[in-house]
């Protein structure tokens, strides 16, 4: 992969410099390059990162850095500050109405997810005790109120529409019902548009007019590349923006847009959306969001999601066990299941840094209700002693176990392979840990 | 064909125009010049690898052939830029000998798939093809009713299924019905994934062998659809949906935005897969022709 590990390369440039003695600020200069190049590529908007490198070139060419046993780690530690700082450093939240109801109003790109992110948010408000009405007010695209319908049905939020009639005529019928039906948020969705078309732009200058809706949030697809400096910045011109809403983040994209996104126009990112279900949104935080755009991997949220579902106790447990390698079949079904109630393996091996190239073999290793019951036949099927000691799995005890689990001599060859290479990417995780220097507590790394 | 393209991408000339003037006006090439056509590439989602690699290649030129002016490097990039995405073959689509002829058309969430197949619904309705229509995305909300309205809209036959059902269900009665009905064309909508998920590529696999097995050498083309505002992400896409179904070419979505699409030349630059197509609105009627020389002026203008 072109984008895997910033620091890998910066620590082999360093590496490579050190050999003849001592380091100097060409040599800093010539790891920057490299940071530059790995901004670019995670398609930070090319101006934004010239102003980045010459502040960094500043801090960098420090003692700090020079001095350093490691460069390369301290060279990535100021690229990371001076991220998080541009970011923005702490997490911002949705402004609370004072005089309810009060319209927060999704504007963006035509499919950037305005309609998805709409029902998300609406669930958010929801679960959070708010009384949200959706307000379908994208009268252009084919399907798209229905679309809203259908989301609204899923997310049992009430969705305001009137086919195809001026949006200002919708929205000011959708604030009636609200006041009647004691809604507090209404969720305008708006129809996708080009920052470039005036006419379509001044129509929402005027539902801004009408109704001064609380936010105005534009939603923009994490996967933008260098435009997103310009759409932000028309939006934020002609509407003033109030934040911004990253989505398809569940993706393999590094996600430099967001850093542009807010350079040029000085609004927090608010939230971040990260899969098609309408939970898969979260508050957006500004310092994994810097990791993920050097390649650094999302440890924290790993580490927080895999906090949600393991049992402490139990993980540690598993923890030593993965060091030591002595992980069991009955280690293995527990964690399948356990992963799965994280969310889709490929999406956590994405997020820990280095392993994405150790993970290859777990392609097949999806994690869906009827794969995970034929694993789960499998090693039902198995002796205990199999279950411990997977080394005694010959090819008789294979066939037998194919036998009785309904499944093929393939499928059970397949499992345990899998088996071992899960095993294998465990030492790999923790030594990747341990090269770290801080152990987490509690963390299962999968 | 050329003055439709460029017609499309003349809201884009419009609110850049003269942007790079300055730039090749130049009547003598510096270091800066090659800095600045860094520049020029790489906001332009040209890709880091592939731009310092046509930087180099024009650095060469320049010295080979004793360019001295901006205007002339312009053309000689322009050049190189041409060569790259005709290089391997014809941009054509593909037409069986005997019909059906089986288009699937794949891509990212909200890239404008769907927006595509009613636009390629209408071009071929108008030159008089029977087209048939697959409701192959049974997953986003409303996706089936969205074909639906434009089946309508351009007068074209529909198969779906109900939402949620098997994709692969849908596109097996829909390729069936394109024989007993005689169409000429069937084009399959697919729902929008993202390429790390590997349930949804094999989803695509299976559609894909659905389709050979009732249509032996269907599909006929299997196009990418890439919006123009994506970045290097656009590679990986491309990459990966390419190993899963071999992808005969790309659809480039929203040119008529302020996005210069450049991310489909480090596409075929690294892939190799040629860009067939390009959208530049939301109309019916806002699809051509991808023109290389349009393309590539319009990337350095
Ligand atoms: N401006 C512009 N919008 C487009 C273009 N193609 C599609 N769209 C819009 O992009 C949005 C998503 O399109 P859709 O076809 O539903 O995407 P899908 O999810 O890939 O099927 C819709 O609002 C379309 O109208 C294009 O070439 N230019
Ligand atoms: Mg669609």
């Amino acid at each position: 992969m072109i984008f895997s590990g910033l620091s890998e390369k910066l620590q082999e440039t360093f590496d490579k410099l050190k050999k003849k003695g001592k380091l100097t600020e060409k040599d800093v200069n010539a790891a920057l390059r490299e940071v530059r190049m790995a901004l670019l590529e995670a398609d930070v908007n090319y101006k934004v990162v010239k102003n980045l490198t010459s502040s960094l070139t500043e801090r960098a060419v420090g003692a700090e850095v020079l001095k350093s046993l490691t460069p390369g780690q301290q060279v990535i530690k100021i690229v990371h500050e001076e991220l998080v700082k541009l970011m923005g450093e702490s997490q911002s939240k949705l402004a609370q109405p004072e005089n309810p109801p009060q319209a927060v109003m999704l504007v963006g790109l035509q499919g950037s997810g305005k309609t998805t992110t709409a029902a998300k948010l609406a669930l958010h408000l929801k679960k959070k005790a708010h009384r949200p009405l959706l307000v379908a007010a994208d009268i252009y695209r084919p399907a798209a109120v229905d679309q809203l319908h259908v989301l609204g049905k899923d997310t049992e939020v009430p969705v305001f529409s009137k086919g195809k009639e001026a949006p200002r005529t919708i929205v000011a019928e959708a604030f009636q019902q609200a006041r009647s039906g004691g809604h507090d948020y209404l969720v305008i969705d708006t129809a996708g548009r080009l920052h470039i078309n005036e006419e379509l732009m001044r129509e929402l200058e005027e539902l801004k007019q009408d109704f001064r809706p609380l936010e105005i949030l534009l939603v923009v697809d994490a996967m933008t590349g260098q435009d997103a400096v310009n759409v932000a910045k028309s939006f934020h011109e002609q509407l003033g923006l109030t934040g911004v809403i990253l989505t398809k983040l569940d993706g393999d994209t590094r996600g430099g847009a967001a850093l542009s996104v807010r350079a040029v126009s000085d609004c927090p990112i608010k939230f971040a959306g990260t899969g098609e279900k309408l939970d898969a949104f979260e508050p957006f935080y500004p310092d994994r969001m810097a990791s993920r755009i050097l390649g650094m991997g999302d440890m924290l949220t790993l580490i927080e999601k895999a906090q949600g579902v393991m049992d402490e106790e139990k993980s540690r447990e598993l923890e030593k066990k993965m060091r030591s390698q002595s992980l069991t079949f009955e280690d293995f079904l527990d964690q399948l299941q356990q992963v799965k109630q994280m969310g889709p393996l490929e999406n956590l091996v994405e997020m820990i840094p280095g392993l994405n190239k150790a993970s290859k073999g777990l392609g097949s290793l999806s994690l869906d209700e009827k794969q995970l019951a034929r694993v789960e036949a499998i090693i039902k099927s198995m002796t205990r002693e199999e279950r411990q000691r997977p080394e005694v799995l010959n090819s008789s005890r294979r066939q037998r176990i194919a036998r009785g689990s309904g499944t093929s001599v393939q499928d059970v060859n397949r499992i345990i392979k899998q088996f071992e290479q899960m095993k294998k990417l465990m030492k790999q995780v923790g030594s990747l840990e341990k090269g770290k220097g801080k152990k987490k507590k509690g963390l299962f790394p999968f | 064909m050329l003055e439709q393209f460029k017609k499309g991408l003349h809201k884009t000339r419009e609110a850049f125009k003269g942007r790079l003037d300055h730039l090749f006006k130049k009547t003598e090439i510096t270091p800066d010049f090659f800095d600045e056509l860094e520049e020029v590439l790489i906001s332009a989602d040209v890709g880091v690898t592939t731009s310092l690699k046509l930087i180099e290649e024009l650095r060469q030129r320049i010295q080979e052939k004793k360019i001295k002016e901006g205007a002339a490097a312009r053309e000689e990039l322009k050049g190189l830029l041409v060569e790259l995405l005709q290089e391997g073959g014809s941009s054509e689509l593909h037409f069986p000998e005997t019909p059906p002829c089986v288009y699937l058309i794949l891509g990212v969430n909200g890239v404008g798939k769907t927006t595509t197949i009613a636009k390629m619904a209408h071009h071929y309705t108008q030159k008089n093809k029977k087209v048939l229509l697959a409701a192959g995305d049974t997953f986003r909300a409303a996706a089936i009713d969205q074909l639906s309205q434009w089946s309508l809209a351009t007068g074209v036959d529909l198969i779906k299924h109900h939402p949620g059902g098997d994709p692969s269900a849908v596109i097996y009665d829909a390729v069936n019905a394109a024989v007993a009905r005689k169409s000429d064309l069937l084009l399959c909508d697919t729902a929008g994934r993202l390429h790390t998920k590997s349930n949804l590529l094999d989803e695509i696999k299976k559609m894909n062998r659905t389709i050979g097995k009732v249509l032996p050498g269907a599909p006929h083309e299997t196009l990418l659809v890439l919006d123009a505002t994506t970045g290097h992400n656009g590679i990986a896409q491309a990459r990966i949906f390419h190993e899963a179904v071999p992808l005969t070419g790309i659809v480039l979505t929203k040119l008529d935005g302020t996005a210069r699409g450049g991310i489909v030349i480090a596409v075929k630059d690294m892939t190799g897969i040629p860009v067939k197509l390009v959208g530049t609105g939301e109309r019916k009627e806002d699809l051509h022709p991808f023109n290389p020389l349009a393309f590539a002026d319009a990337l350095l203008t």
